[in-house]
């Protein structure tokens, strides 16, 4: 399979998904640069972190105008699998691709370690290949990760099950010391209602390999291999959108 | 004509930089000031016929771009 890595003027955690993708994962990859128009044929799409167009404005408000976005909208309208990761989540609450805003972290400090998520749904392809309630120990590097929405909003993304990812201990409770930004429930990750747009801040591609001190994140890869193979239909006809 | 756009957090947002200025003041001694909520400003220089027009304009500037719905509300003054 086919990963597309998309490069904004500011990202910088992009080699690290291509090298999660080709080098860990034994994938394809290409980084296509934010004034590209096409995906290059990808089975999955991510953006990356970083601090796309210098966080002007709000962080990602810039970033939805790239050329790419478009392609990127398209591929998700039709049902490609697309993974946001911190700055790129929060790219994705600019674009409209999934619900809520960042707020500043609670504590106002950029915060720079490892913390541990637990996955509250398998059913994305991104966590297809988790355990139900797995907890991952993966590191966070953001200063507005506060995630907000508003309550009939957060409802809803409870009631239908679009928590992905929550801030947990080690033991996997649920706490306010677990949680490092403020984010409202503890969330870390959501998906949208079609469940093939997932957006998360803590950082799965820098936690692929034992050497780099987890390899916690490698599952969030694997799980988009599992699951284009179980639907490989769905994805060629996101791709097939993009190729007309 | 100029806008002037305030863009602010919503009261029901928390604002933890506000917050934070609120202490530093108390510690200064400001203890009469008993809140602050930090936000963005933007002034538009705008090519319009009138100020309507320029409040137009510049609320649909501020809907699409200036301020996130979400979490921040914002208020607008045109001026010649």
């Amino acid at each position: 399979m086919k990963f597309a890595v998309v490069v904004f003027p500011g990202s910088n955690c992009d080699h690290d998904a291509y090298h999660a993708a080709t080098h860990v994962l034994r994938q394809d990859a290409e980084l296509i640069w934010h004034k590209d128009t096409s995906l290059k044929g990808a089975d999955a799409v991510i953006l990356p972190g970083g601090f796309a167009h210098g966080d002007y404005l709000r962080t990602g408000a810039i970033a939805r105008f790239s050329p790419i976005m478009q392609s990127v909208k398209a591929f998700a309208a039709a049902g490609g699998p697309l993974l946001g990761i911190c700055n790129g989540f929060q790219i994705l609450l600019e674009a409209g691709l999934l619900p809520g805003a960042m707020l500043r972290n609670r504590s106002l400090h950029f915060r720079c370690e490892h913390v541990h998520v637990r996955v509250e749904q398998t059913d994305t392809p991104f966590t297809a290949a988790a355990a139900p309630r797995q907890i991952l120990r993966i590191p966070i590097a953001h200063g507005e990760g506060n995630y907000y929405a508003e309550p009939e909003v957060i409802e809803r993304l409870e009631r239908n099950r679009q928590v992905v990812f929550r801030y947990v201990t080690a033991s996997g409770e649920e706490t306010d010391a677990a949680n490092p930004n403020g984010s409202i429930h503890n969330i870390a990750g959501i998906t949208n209602d079609a469940r093939n747009v997932v957006g998360l801040m803590p950082h799965p591609e820098r936690a692929c390999e034992l050497a780099v001190g987890s390899a916690d994140g490698l599952v969030m890869f694997q799980s988009v291999l599992k699951a284009l193979t179980l639907a490989p239909a769905t994805v060629s006809a996101a791709v097939g959108v993009l190729e007309k | 004509m100029r806008a002037r756009v305030f863009v602010t957090l919503k009261p029901s947002v928390f604002d933890p930089q506000g917050t934070t200025v609120t202490e530093a003041l108390h510690t200064l001694g400001y203890g009469a000031v008993k809140d602050v909520r930090q936000g963005k400003y933007f002034e538009l220089d705008i090519d319009a016929r009138s100020s309507d027009e320029a409040r137009r304009l510049a609320s649909e500037a501020a809907d699409k771009l200036l301020a996130k719905s979400v979490i921040e509300s914002y208020r607008i003054e045109v001026t010649a």
